[in-house]
């Protein structure tokens, strides 16, 4: 069974006019990397929100279809049962953080599961080092600069290590050579550990060399759903306007005057590796 | 002109965030402040609109020291969007959001109108006029609070990360703005992780590192030096990182732009395949 499946899904926050996702029906099997993009505005938040339950138990409004997540029928499992398989890294990392210290924070979802206090230990210093921000412990996060907060976010819910983690635009505030290690950090849980992945952005760039699959939403609908380099080399993809991967629009470029590589790059490792290839034939 | 002199930063905490800066802006630039997290980004740019003042050097805007003037004779000079919406917007409407600066300064009501209108549309927000800020996406909150600052036309922009929740047409949208402003001389400052970003926008970079300044230069050649961005924690662009590794067919290791790249191929695999015939 698909660890999380989706039925025509429709919702509509409390006092808005018109529906903000609209028909959903997807399929997402265990232990894969979904990316899922499209353009300000079109859905991704409130479908990330109904993943973990914060839609319909925290924001009422109208929600409509199936969605199940973790074999558990969303709309009757409460938020607290819900975290347990699955963790969210809001998009605002300030919303996400309420404790006195770094630490603490980290902590505070598995004192919620009664784990014991030597595991709890060693993973929060696991993931306080992962996402490293070990030194800044005994900091309170509202002193922290915007990274450091989103770090400190995404640690959070790595210690939880549920069986899906949706990340909504985890790296927004972070340094590049921080948030590339982050999405190493989290490509090696989806390889290692089979933890399935669902990952919001905008710079695909950075990241559409780790998803199996990419799926594009517009205006509150799913408009494109698979393999990555079929998609992002989609008249489709380009006209809605996402930030198909530098490399991917030189190949293209590269395409339309007659030079053929016959494989859509995503990254620029790929792209250089390609290149060496044909010029040395 | 923003003229940073020699620099320090000590938050209540301890905290040693600016060690040192030096820093001169002139009128009509466009620079990017870039660098790892914590390395006192958002804490110098704070100085610029006294929101923050040194603990000790001076800064000086157009000529005024900021200890010496009110924040809100700075307030009307320099425009400041923040990393964090959140800590912005407080009104009702999209509409009185940006319409509250405007009200403030004293611009006449068809002024007002018009250019809450002209913003609204530039950041694609028209169909929230009427909308509750706190009732947005997130990239949608951070484009209210980019409309409420550049809808009275400072003289002085400070953007902390205005491309963050944004898609690459919004992107695009914002840039071509810059460019506008640039033309028109006015000063853009921005600080940013988004290397793609300034690998299209080519400003002056500024990086920092640890409270301190550590390379200031045009894009083409900070992105495209990876000694250097390693001090910033800071990765070259997809584009530059191709020819990097492309380096021993001779190309030029300073490219950061598509087109440019893609010219520079092509004529190498022509010139290439003319040797073959
Ligand atoms: N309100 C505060 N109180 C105490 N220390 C602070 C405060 N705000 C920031 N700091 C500290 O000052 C240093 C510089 O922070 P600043 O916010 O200027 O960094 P930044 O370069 O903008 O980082 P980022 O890229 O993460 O936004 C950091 O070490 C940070 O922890
Ligand atoms: N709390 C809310 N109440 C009412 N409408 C909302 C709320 N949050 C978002 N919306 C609306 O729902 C739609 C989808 O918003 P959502 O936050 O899911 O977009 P998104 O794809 O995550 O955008 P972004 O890339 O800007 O974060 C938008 O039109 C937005 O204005
Ligand atoms: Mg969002
Ligand atoms: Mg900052």
């Amino acid at each position: 069974m698909a660890i999380i499946e989706t039925e025509k899904l429709t919702y509509t926050y409390p006092g808005a006019e018109k529906t903000s996702i609209e028909n959903i029906s997807i399929k997402i099997e265990e232990g894969e990397f979904v990316l899922l993009t499209g353009p300000s505005g079109c859905g991704k938040t409130t479908l990330c929100r109904c993943f973990n339950g914060l839609i319909p138990h925290f924001y009422e409004g109208k929600l409509e279809g199936k969605i199940q997540v973790v074999g558990l029928d969303v709309v009757k499992h409460p938020i607290h049962e819900l975290a347990k398989h699955v963790g969210l890294v809001f998009q605002n990392p300030e919303n996400q953080l309420f404790a006195l210290s770094v630490e603490k924070d980290v902590a505070f979802g598995l004192e919620n599961l009664g784990i014991p206090r030597k595991e709890i230990r060693q993973r929060v210093d696991w993931a306080l080092k992962t996402t490293d921000i070990y030194h800044l412990r005994e900091r309170p996060p509202y002193e922290l600069s915007g990274g450091q907060q989103q770090r400190v976010a995404i640690a959070s819910v790595l210690a939880m290590q549920p069986e899906v983690m949706v990340l909504d635009e985890p790296t927004s505030f972070l340094d590049p050579l921080g948030a590339k290690r982050i999405f190493e950090d989290i490509h090696k849980l989806n390889k290692e550990l089979g933890i399935t992945i669902i990952l919001v952005e905008h710079r695909l760039d950075l990241t559409a060399k780790y998803a199996n699959r990419i799926i594009i939403m517009d205006n509150g609908k799913v408009i494109l759903n698979g393999k990555p380099r079929e998609i992002l080399d989609s008249e489709k993809a380009r006209l809605i306007g996402i930030g198909i991967p530098k490399v991917t629009r030189l190949y293209q470029f590269l395409n339309g005057k007659g030079m053929r590589l016959n494989y859509v790059p995503l990254s620029s490792e790929e792209m250089a590796k390609k290149l060496k290839e044909v010029f040395k034939q | 002109m923003i003229e940073v002199k020699n620099v320090h930063f000590t938050y209540p905490s301890g905290v040693e965030a600016l060690q040192g800066v030096s820093l001169k802006i002139r009128n009509g630039e466009f620079v990017a402040i870039m660098g790892q997290n914590g390395a006192g980004k958002t804490t110098l740019v704070k100085h610029f609109n006294g929101l923050l003042k040194p603990s000790k050097g001076n800064v000086l805007v157009d000529g005024m020291d900021t200890r010496d003037v009110s924040v809100a004779t700075l307030a009307r000079k320099v425009g400041f969007v923040f990393q964090n919406p959140d800590h912005q917007l407080f009104s009702e409407t999209v509409e009185e959001e940006i319409a509250f600066a405007l009200r403030n300064f004293g611009f006449k009501e068809n002024v007002i109108k018009r250019r809450v209108t002209w913003a609204l549309n530039l950041l694609g927000l028209t169909q929230y006029r009427k909308t509750s800020p706190f009732m947005l996406s997130g990239g949608e909150r951070k484009r209210v609070a980019l409309a409420s600052v550049l809808a009275w036309n400072p003289k002085i922009l400070i953007l902390d990360e205005p491309t963050i929740g944004q898609d690459y047409g919004q992107k695009e949208k914002l840039r071509q703005f810059i460019l506008q402003m640039k033309a028109q001389k006015k000063t853009v400052v921005i600080v940013t992780h988004d290397v793609e970003f300034v690998a299209e926008c080519n400003p002056r970079v500024v990086l920092m590192s640890n409270g301190k300044i550590v390379a200031d230069g045009e894009a083409r050649k900070i992105l495209t030096s990876p000694e250097i961005l390693e001090k910033a924690a800071i990765i070259p662009p997809e584009i530059s990182r191709v020819f990097l590794e492309l380096s021993e067919f001779g190309f030029p290791t300073n490219v950061i732009d598509v087109y440019e790249a893609g010219e520079i191929i092509l004529d190498f695999w022509e010139a290439k395949n003319r040797e073959h015939v």
